[in-house]
């Protein structure tokens, strides 16, 4: 990326893929879109000798601390935390949702520590050496494991998504767009590489019988949350974890073992697991009836509505940024499908009358974080930025209007809707229904 | 699959079956007292509800003292909550499930009977869950059902009873796995 690169660096009309300034992927991937960092030139004085290190930063010129046991992250990225929008009251308020920052990240994988959380029961403080899960039911033999049991088994390690079915819930029904950067519309998705025992394989050893058709799992945490999983689901790709990104489960995550379904609504994937009982009906347990239900117009309501639909959203530019001269800018976001790969993701600068095809980063993962990107020239015009994701079974994201038009106001959960970005003609960005 | 069948037919002939199921694995035997430890749950057809019976007069009782705290006092007074707020509503909201103004409660929402002692007995008092015992859950759920006009004030919640409560809402549930129901649907 030279400065003769950029020298010669031509725009025009031939370059534009849609309207509003969204450039063609190949033009951004094969130049050079660097601003600002100019090398200064000039050679050095050797007029009078000087310590080789004058005018360097102190952390240059002495040694720094040394390597810690666990690593942090930077003093200076402190802000770069979750937001909690219903903070734990003195014990008293069950529900604690820390959602991912999205708009502060990159990538595909968040970072452990930044993994969204939802608990119902505060996080549970679990001594491994006292927690076992149980398979019992319509089993032949009923089996217990500890983390260690479950250790000596060949593993599966692989990237998934988890999302909060709640994700975006407010986009149903406030009358104004939510401005809380991207917390509230966005924060309960993140992306995990999650190594454990596949339940396929503790299933084989119980010897399930065949009229089975579901499992209820079971958590230690104080509410011992339950949720009922589909058997075919059991038996294809769900795992009780047991590693998370390399290490050991955070407590907040599950410590020491969970139940992650891969593309299901977060809640199914029960944390602090110690029970799973196999039988031939849901249990109807409290968090499969008057909670993760999507009341629709209606007044019927979606139950077991548990694979997460096809969604995207751009993380960059967004509300918490501003644009801050015109120019290229890179738009980036993820996309996502409950049920497979995401094939394609389109973005638009003019509110959906245009489109251009995003490039994708592979490899693309069934069921994962995809990340999304495609160079935008802004010329100091009102815009608004979109993206619209497609999965493998051809599943479009919709937009609001015809979501809510299937759906009403009152669903809840499952929002995955279009999200949109409006830029002002000062380069200010907001959350806007489009 | 030739493992399990395997499995299968040494089973079927009534010997080795202890000696199989550890080669196959490292899970070892769960106890009656393993599972009862870990299992909590109860079925909407009354399948492991527990001995024990109570009425609303008995559960209005308890409810004020180990419920009121997080759940409003008085409970039928209309406060507005953040949905997120745990602490939910349990009274009210009649025929506002497909309006504007839904108010998902206990009597307005909740499928069945069962799954208010299931949860409670689980989960609740918020700060000592599991704390009271089967006939004071029994008694608060009848307090809970009594209070949405569901039963009687004097009406005794059992085993055998509480399976057989109609609940208003019980019929408008839709069954969305594997797949949303096309007329809510919107993609093509």
């Amino acid at each position: 990326m030279t400065q003769e690169t950029k020298k010669t660096l031509v725009v025009d009309a031939t370059d534009q893929a849609a309207g509003n300034g969204i450039m063609s992927r190949r033009f951004f991937l094969n130049s050079a879109m660097a601003t600002g960092a100019v090398i200064a030139g000039g050679p050095a004085a050797f007029a009078q000798e000087t310590p080789v290190g004058e005018g360097q930063e102190d952390w240059t010129l002495m040694p720094g601390d040394d390597t810690p046991e666990y690593g942090d992250v930077s003093g200076f990225e402190k802000g770069r935390v979750k937001k909690f929008v219903a903070p734990p009251a003195g014990g008293r308020t069950a529900s604690s949702a820390g959602r991912t920052p999205l708009h502060l990240l990159h990538g595909t994988i968040t970072p452990s520590g930044l993994h969204f959380e939802v608990t119902h029961h505060g996080v549970p403080d679990i001594d491994p050496d006292k927690h076992k899960v149980v398979i019992h039911g319509m089993v032949e033999r009923p089996l217990k494991w500890d983390v260690e049991a479950l250790e000596n088994y060949s593993t599966v390690t692989k990237q998934y998504f988890l999302e909060c079915s709640g994700n975006g819930r407010v986009n149903w029904a406030q009358p104004q767009p939510d401005q809380n950067f991207m917390y509230m519309t966005h924060g309960l998705v993140s992306g995990s590489e999650w190594t454990g025992v596949p339940l396929s394989t503790l299933l084989d050893e119980c010897g399930v019988s065949p009229d089975a058709k579901w499992i209820i799992a079971e958590g230690g945490d104080s509410g011992a949350l339950s949720r009922s999983i589909p058997i075919d689901k059991a038996l294809d790709d769900t795992i009780v974890a047991i590693y998370q990104n390399g290490e050991r489960l955070r407590p907040s995550q599950g410590y020491p073992m969970r139940i992650l379904n891969p593309g299901f609504e977060g809640n199914t994937s029960v944390k602090w697991v110690r029970s799973l009982y196999v039988t031939d009906r849901p249990v109807m347990s409290r968090f499969e009836t008057s909670k993760y239900t999507d009341k629709l117009h209606d007044g019927k309501s979606l139950q077991f509505s548990l694979e997460m639909d096809v969604k995207s959203v751009i993380t960059r530019p967004s509300s918490a940024v501003s644009l801050e001269k015109k120019g290229m800018y890179e738009i980036t976001g993820l996309a996502w499908s409950g049920r497979g790969k995401v094939t394609k993701v389109e973005v638009s600068a003019d509110g959906g009358k245009t489109w251009a095809e995003a490039a994708v980063e592979g490899p693309i993962q069934s069921k994962m974080l995809t990340r999304f990107r495609i160079p935008w020239m802004w010329e100091g015009r009102p815009a608004i930025l979109q993206s619209r994701a497609t999965d493998e079974f051809g599943r479009v994201q919709p937009s609001r209007e015809a979501l809510l038009a299937a759906r009403g106001k009152q669903a809840y959960y499952h929002y995955h809707a279009i999200h949109s970005w409006s830029v002002n003609a000062r380069g200010a960005i907001r959350h806007v229904y489009a | 699959m030739f493992m399990r069948k395997t499995l299968v037919t040494v089973l079927m002939l009534g010997c080795a079956h202890s000696a199989m199921a550890q080669q196959s694995g490292f899970g070892e035997p769960a106890t009656q007292e393993d599972i009862d430890k870990r299992f909590f749950s109860v079925f909407p057809d009354g399948e492991f509800l527990p001995d024990g019976e109570g009425t609303a007069v008995l559960g209005k009782e308890i409810f004020e003292y180990q419920c009121h705290a997080c759940h409003l006092n008085p409970p039928d007074e209309s406060n507005e909550l953040d949905p997120e707020d745990p602490a939910d509503r349990l009274f009210g909201g009649h025929g506002t499930i497909g309006t504007d103004a839904a108010l998902a409660t206990v009597g307005s929402y909740w499928p069945y009977a069962t799954t208010v002692f299931n949860y409670v007995r689980r989960a609740m008092p918020y700060t000592a869950p599991m704390s009271l015992t089967n006939s004071e859950y029994y008694s608060i759920t009848a307090y809970l059902l009594y209070k949405n006009d569901i039963i009687g004030e004097n009406d005794v919640i059992n085993k055998d009873t509480l399976p057989k409560i109609k609940m208003p809402n019980a019929d408008n549930f839709i069954m969305a796995y594997p797949e949303v129901p096309e007329k809510y649907r919107t993609q093509e």
